[in-house]
Parts: structure tokens; C-alpha cells; sequence
């Protein structure tokens, strides 16, 4: 479990790492919904090249986006099976109740493509930009909910916090389940009902632990003078450059091209 | 003397074919008799742990053998669980496993899962109560009231219920006060005595393993590098220091003057082991009344 | 008038019954700290030490008596933050003290709560990670570090917040040997060179013994204070509290009951070697 590549931050100076992180906030999500707009495989392969272009622009291994993927490769695979044998029309290749139309073959090729663009850019995203930076960028792009007595702040501190303790919670969960199977507690048999009890055991002191970790955090925060959001500063500023309206024109050719193919070639799904 | 633990040509490597392949442990073999209270120490991430967790199947070997009884442990992999209730392993900071409405449930929880009841049960948490010196009013409570001392004994004492042939602490006195640590060192032995059972005890303090152990098990990245009787072990204080481990203070003022030419014995232990050495000698000079 | 004083304090943490509560975990302490001291606490768990380190930066308040820092009443609510700035304070578990999931983030937070400039908190934070010898690791996720390196960027946290004294509630714990020794020696280096007042609570006494003055707590009470040498040759008082004392104060105090002359009770194994080695000649 933990070396879960997935929502891991690589520090480092690429192009990427030095986009201003609302920016790359306001790109990924422009890119999702541009990714699900794609109806034509032209369209498709300008996503999925844009897709690659950022991959190689932010410097990291590519074995950490593989290892990224590895986490749902099973997803992919049950989704692109179910849509491989429930497309629609004449089918290629039958068997029982099994059968294989162009158009399930499409739709597979579609969601796997799609899926995959997606944790690769969501890899992307929490690879290039620390925590912090990131709750800092959200929680300035959701400022105007201010108005609203949104409580941005707070939302934004609880983000971050949640993100430095998930790993130090993984470690402690794996540390409790290996107390309790030396106590003789049997994780791996027995039916449902028995397993889910088997829980019980794991759960309970990592709530505890939870909440006395969570009473220490607040301590130790007010011994450190923080008293909520307002007149805090930031270390490390962001500010919008030149690369970000870059960043942003690209974004805009790639909606552009995906438009133009998704009305000059024909729909695949 | 018979052979409770065999480990034979024991390793394991992390990550095993990938690049960052991590030998932990490395070809360990080494004899434990019935009833020994073996001590182990080592550096942070010297492999001791790791080496632990193998003695009672939490993880397996990627080579080499655990021998409990002259059997392998993993001969059935299916009965790996009995190997758990046959070595006891207590974990560092061992309170946080602490999960039943009372104190007594989660006393029971490994002994029931060891398949003990009724009578025996109930024998078996009273034994396990006293050994830690908890009283028999806090069994009733929940594990969350007790004071830090004392959900540590009652975790102690989870295992202990499971009448284990040998028992492994991890650290079992860290972030305890003086007197709490005294208190539990001297449980642990009294445990030891009576039931004349093994137990193996992981230590950073010298001070601690120095007062109890019979023969020192010193790991050193990922080596076995000694494993001889605790005096042996403390007399080389030297070798210790290379290994990044030290000797207790009293240890390290005896070897002193014994380097400075006074008749002393090597490899003193206790304060009152000193003092007995050094009486005769300050008589003989006639300094002392 | 000192820089930490402590006036006959008095706090309770139960439900007060009949005008006076059960229990007080400190009561009646009195104590002054001086710039610049390296002053340690000990004592047993429970014995009130802890709640005496959370009452000299306005974490609690005295039920009666009084905590005066720089001047400054602690029970005046608009001091809070003043006195935050000025005394910083280290909990004993690294892990649940650390914020941020980047080393260099964390050691932020401090100044950022306080609204200072981006470019000085940078100096600041720099500054803070080269006094502990963390400032290589600047770009690492804490929950990597070993214990006594996350305490040490714990201490970095609270020196970028530039306060005169740091108290640490036994930051060594949960520590490893080593990590102890890391951490022991970085708050010698901050109170020899940089005049760091340092307030160390522990129940280490081979820490204690670091100390320029030892303070020794028992039952809320203060049982005894004085230098190291001072405290630990009343081995008989701390046996009886069943507090540790150095094995060679131990030693050196039994050859004394049986007649042995010697001016001092040796702390340390060298002292305690010449000590006996010239005895014996």
C-alpha cells in the first residue's frame, strides 16, 4: 500500500512544476471535460498526444506514471470489457451471449483512452505541485465564495492536513494489522459477515489514534501562532507569468482542434 | 539443553529484482534454548526488526529457515496462525492495538483466538492481569480510561493470555518514566522466572538489557555480528562503538580502570556488581573505615 | 525581574468540587528562568512538568498565581500571541507536530501564521534548517525522515518564528539513541551559540545532567532544584522518588557510605574515573 505512487509530490523545476498552480488547477479540469467532448478518433489522438506533450514537459520517470496507472489498471480492463460487449449494432464476432460490434470496439477504445489521459494528468497534476501549493491554489481560486461565508480557509487547512497525515495514517493502519494478526486475529478467511467483524479489531484504534493525533496536530498548530486565515502570508507566492498564459493559449488550440475534428471527421460513438 | 528457535541461513530482501533491492536481513542462523532471556540490539534499521517479525511468521523468509521445535514454520502455510499463538510477539508502543469495551475482552482476544475458554480463559487473563500487575478492578474498564503505564501492561498482558512458548518484546519500555520502566523490567523478568518460558527483548537501553539478559543477540546491518553471553558482549566495548551501540556507563567506568591497571573483573553489569568488585580493594588499601 | 517567572502557581484540570478541585497536576510552583539558561525538568509521569511547560506559552492558564514572560501576564488575553512568539514549544511526538507534506512548508507555518514577508520567512526558514543541519532535506516529506530528524525539523518550525526561549515537553521520548543524541546536541548548540534560552522537560537524566540548573518535580511540586552536581548527589532523595540518578553518582555514593573519601559525586564517566582512580592510589 504504501508505495502507492498515486498523489505523491516529486519536487523539481520543469516547466510544469513552475506553472502557477491555479493555473494548473483551471487547465486539468478544462482538459477532463475536453477529454469526454472527444466523439472522433482524430479527435481522440489530439487529446491523447496533448496529454503525452505535459507528460514529457514535467520531467518525471515514466515509471512512476506507470506505477500511477498500475493502481487501476483493473478498472480499465473491466470497463473497456463491458463496453467491448455491449456496443450496438451488427456484431463482428458472437459467442453465447457475447458479441463484439464496431461500435462496442470503439467505445472501448474511447473510455480506455479517456481514463487513462485522466490519472495520467491527475498523476501529473499531484506529482508536479506540493500540497500546499495546491490547497493554496484552490483555496484563492474559491476566494469569492468568501462572500458566501464559504469557510475557504478552513476547507483548504483541512485539505492539507489531510494530505501530510494520509501516508503517516497508511503506516499506522499496516502497524496495527500486523499487532492484531500476531494476537492471532484471521484477516484473510471466513465469509463476509466475518470479515467485515475482522475489521473491527484494525478500526477502532486507528479512530482513536485518528482523533489523538488530530488533538495533538491542533496543539502543536496553536503553539506555532496559527489563529485562522486572516493576515497569514505564504512562504512561496504564485503569480500567473508569461508560461501560464502559454499554458493557456496551448489549452485553448487543443479545445480549438478538438472542436474542429469532432465537426469535420464522423462521430465514432 | 534443548532447542526452542532455530533460525537457519535466515535473510530477506525487500524488493527482491527490482532496483532497489534491500537485504534486511542476511544469512542468520543461530541456536535459542528453551527458557533463555535473549537480548537484542542494534542500530536503527539494523535488521532486528525485521528479524522479529520472521520468528513469528508476520512475514516470510525469502530464504532460509524459522525452526520453532525443530519444525519450519512455514512447512503448512495454511497454520501459520498457530505459529502467532506459539510466539508471542509484542509490537513497540503496543497500546495502540488496544480495541474492546473492557480490559478483560481485549486480554481475551488472542487467547480466544487461540481457542482457550471457559475456565482456562479466565485463568489465563488472571495470570496474565497479575504477571503485568494490573489490578483486578481495571479488567472491568475500558482500555481507553487507563493511565499510559497502564495500557501499555494491558497490552503486555494480550499477549501474555495467549500462553506463548516464547515471547518477543519490541521495545516494551520506550517513552515509559524511570520508575514505570523499572516496573515492567522486573514484571518481564518475574514473567520469565516462573514460567520459565523464552523471551526475547528488544532494547535500545543497555542500562536494561545489561540487569537481565542471559547472552546478547547484536545486529548490525542486516548481520548477525555477535551472539555471545551478556558479559562477553558488554566487555567489548569497542567493537560495540564501531556498530554504533554503546556499553552502560558502569560498563565503560570499570573498563577505564581496569585499562588504568586495577584489578577489576571485564564486562561489569550493575552498579552493585562494581561496588562489590571495587570494596575489597579500597579495604585493602585501607581506605574505607 | 527574570525573563520567565513563575509565581506560586496553581492548576487543576478536574471539576472543581466544593470550592477546590481533587487534584492539581502543578501546585504551587514557583521558579525563574534567566536568559540564555539551559535549564532541564524532571520528574515522573503525571508529575505536573508537562502542564508546566504548556503554561509558559498561554496553552493554559494558572488557576491562581501567576506566569509573567518578558513582563508579560499570561493570563491577559491580548499577551497570547506576544508570548507565543517569544517562547516556543516542542511536543514530545515528532510525527503529530508537522504540518505540511514538504520539510521547507512546515518550518513556514510559523512565521506564515504571524504575517511576515515572503522573502523573510524564505531567509527565516533557511536560516532555521541550517541551525538544526536539516536544510539538505528541505524538499522532503517529513513522514520519510527518521524520529529524530522530524523532531529536528519540529525545532526549525519554532526557531523560524524567532522566539527567545524554546521549552520541549521530553522531545526525545520516542526517539532511537541517536535520534536522542541529534536532538540533545542541536539545543546545546542553539543555547551555546546562538544564547538560545532553553527550557528542557525529560525524564533522560543523562540529559539533565547537560543542564546548567536541574529542576526535579514531584506530585506537582518542585522536590528539589540546583546544578546537576547539586541535584543528582542527593541520590538518596531521588532513589527514594525512584528517579534515575547516573550509575556513576550511584557508585561513588554507595563507596561513600562505607567511608570512601571524596570531595564531589562524579556525573560523568570520566570524572567518576579519575575520582576513584585517584582514591585508589
Amino acid at each position: 500500500m504504501r508505495d502507492v505512487a498515486f498523489g505523491q509530490y516529486f519536487p523539481g523545476k520543469s516547466l510544469i512544476h513552475r506553472l502557477d498552480p491555479r493555473a494548473k488547477i483551471i487547465l486539468f479540469i478544462a482538459h477532463i471535460v475536453i477529454l469526454f467532448c472527444t466523439f472522433s478518433y482524430p479527435a481522440l489522438a489530439v487529446t491523447a498526444v496533448f496529454t503525452a506533450l505535459f507528460l514529457i514537459l514535467s520531467g518525471i520517470s515514466p515509471k512512476f506514471y506507470f506505477k500511477s496507472l498500475k493502481v487501476i489498471i483493473f478498472i480499465v480492463l473491466f470497463t473497456s470489457l463491458l463496453n467491448l460487449f455491449y456496443g450496438s449494432g451488427e456484431p463482428i464476432w458472437q459467442w453465447w451471449i457475447f458479441k463484439i460490434t464496431l461500435n462496442g470496439i470503439n467505445r472501448a477504445v474511447f473510455v480506455t483512452t479517456r481514463i487513462i489521459c485522466l490519472i495520467l494528468a491527475s498523476s501529473c497534476l499531484t506529482f508536479t505541485t506540493s500540497p500546499t501549493e495546491l490547497t493554496d491554489a484552490i483555496e484563492r481560486l474559491m476566494k469569492p465564495l468568501r462572500v458566501i461565508h464559504f469557510p475557504v480557509h478552513e476547507i483548504a487547512m483541512m485539505m492539507s492536513l489531510a494530505l501530510r497525515f494520509v501516508p503517516t495514517l497508511l503506516e499506522e493502519t499496516d502497524k496495527i494489522m500486523q499487532a492484531q494478526k500476531a494476537r492471532g486475529a484471521d484477516m484473510e478467511s471466513g465469509n463476509l459477515v466475518k470479515r467485515v467483524k475482522a475489521l473491527v479489531p484494525i478500526l477502532i484504534p486507528l479512530f482513536v489514534s485518528a482523533f489523538r493525533r488530530a488533538y495533538d496536530v491542533a496543539t502543536a498548530m496553536e503553539c506555532r501562532c496559527y489563529r485562522g486565515g486572516a493576515g497569514r502570508t505564504r512562504m512561496k507566492q504564485i503569480h500567473m507569468a508569461r508560461r501560464d498564459a502559454a499554458a493557456f493559449v496551448v489549452m485553448a488550440l487543443v479545445i480549438g482542434g478538438v472542436i474542429v475534428c469532432n465537426i469535420l471527421f464522423k462521430a465514432a460513438i | 539443553m534443548s532447542c526452542v528457535l532455530e533460525l537457519k541461513n535466515l535473510s530477506y530482501v525487500y524488493g527482491k529484482g527490482t532496483p532497489f533491492e534491500k537485504r534486511a536481513v542476511n544469512r542468520v542462523s543461530l541456536q535459542i534454548h528453551r527458557g533463555e532471556l535473549i537480548g537484542v540490539i542494534g542500530h536503527t534499521g539494523s535488521g532486528k526488526s525485521t528479524m522479529m517479525q520472521m520468528l513469528n511468521g508476520l512475514m516470510r523468509p525469502t530464504e532460509g529457515q524459522v525452526l520453532l521445535d525443530g519444525k519450519d514454520i512455514w512447512a503448512e502455510p495454511k497454520k501459520i496462525r498457530e505459529v502467532r499463538f506459539k510466539v508471542g510477539m509484542v509490537f513497540q508502543y503496543p497500546e495502540y492495538q488496544l480495541f474492546e469495551e473492557t480490559v478483560r475482552k481485549d486480554i481475551a482476544f488472542g487467547a480466544k483466538n487461540r481457542g482457550l475458554e471457559g475456565a482456562a480463559l479466565e485463568q489465563a487473563i488472571r495470570d496474565a492481569a497479575d504477571f503485568t500487575g494490573l489490578k483486578p478492578e481495571l479488567l472491568e474498564k475500558s482500555p481507553f480510561e487507563l493511565s499510559g503505564g497502564e495500557k501499555r501492561r494491558a497490552a503486555i498482558a494480550g499477549v501474555i493470555a495467549m500462553n506463548p512458548e516464547v515471547l518477543v518484546l519490541d521495545e516494551p519500555t520506550a517513552g515509559l518514566d524511570p520508575m514505570g520502566r523499572e516496573v515492567l523490567l522486573s514484571q518481564i523478568t518475574r514473567y520469565h522466572q516462573e514460567r520459565q518460558n523464552t523471551v526475547l527483548l528488544v532494547t535500545h537501553s543497555m542500562e536494561d538489557i545489561a540487569r537481565v539478559a542471559d547472552r546478547i543477540i547484536v545486529m548490525h546491518k542486516g548481520n548477525l555480528v555477535l551472539f555471545e553471553p551478556t558479559r562477553t558482549v558488554f566487555s567489548q566495548g569497542d567493537r560495540l562503538k564501531q556498530w554504533g551501540l554503546s556499553v552502560p556507563q558502569i560498563t565503560a567506568i570499570m573498563q577505564d580502570l581496569r585499562r588504568r591497571g586495577l584489578d577489576v573483573p571485564d564486562g561489569v553489569l550493575t552498579v552493585d556488581e562494581a561496588f562489590r568488585a571495587l570494596l575489597p580493594l579500597l579495604k585493602k588499601e585501607g581506605k574505607l573505615w | 525581574m527574570s525573563f520567565i517567572s513563575i509565581q506560586d502557581v496553581r492548576f487543576s484540570y478536574d471539576e472543581i468540587e466544593e470550592g477546590k478541585p481533587v487534584r492539581y497536576a502543578v501546585d504551587g510552583v514557583s521558579l525563574d528562568v534567566e536568559r540564555g539558561e539551559f535549564v532541564a525538568v524532571i520528574g515522573h509521569n503525571g508529575c505536573g512538568k508537562s502542564t508546566l511547560a504548556k503554561q509558559l506559552n498561554a496553552m493554559l492558564l494558572p488557576d491562581s498565581g501567576k506566569v509573567i514572560i518578558d513582563g508579560d501576564d499570561t493570563s491577559v488575553e491580548e499577551n497570547t500571541y506576544t508570548i507565543r512568539e517569544k517562547i516556543g514549544l516542542v511536543l514530545q511526538n515528532p510525527d503529530n507536530q508537522l504540518v505540511a507534506s514538504i520539510v521547507e512548508e512546515d518550518v513556514a507555518f510559523g512565521p506564515e501564521n504571524l504575517g511576515v514577508e515572503p522573502a523573510e520567512i524564505r531567509r527565516r526558514v533557511d536560516e532555521a534548517l541550517k541551525a538544526v543541519d536539516m536544510y539538505e532535506y528541505r524538499e522532503h516529506a517529513p513522514h520519510k525522515l527518521s524520529g529524530g530528524q522530524k523532531q529536528r525539523v519540529a525545532i526549525a518550525g519554532i526557531l523560524a518564528i524567532q522566539p527567545q526561549c524554546i521549552v520541549l515537553d521530553e522531545p526525545t521520548a520516542m526517539l532511537d539513541p541517536s535520534g536522542r543524541q541529534e536532538v540533545v546536541s542541536t539545543l546545546l548548540k542553539l543555547n551555546r551559540e546562538q544564547k538560545m534560552t532553553v527550557v528542557l522537560i525529560t525524564h533522560f537524566m543523562d540529559e539533565a545532567v547537560l543542564a546548567d540548573r536541574v529542576v526535579v518535580m514531584d506530585s506537582g511540586k518542585i522536590l528539589t532544584q540546583g546544578t546537576p552536581e547539586e541535584v543528582f548527589s542527593q541520590v538518596e532523595l531521588l532513589k527514594k522518588h525512584r528517579l534515575d540518578v547516573p550509575q556513576s553518582a550511584e557508585l561513588a555514593y554507595k563507596l561513600r557510605g562505607c567511608g570512601l573519601k571524596i570531595n564531589h559525586i562524579p556525573l560523568t564517566r570520566e570524572d567518576c574515573v579519575a575520582l576513584l582512580g585517584e582514591a585508589m592510589r
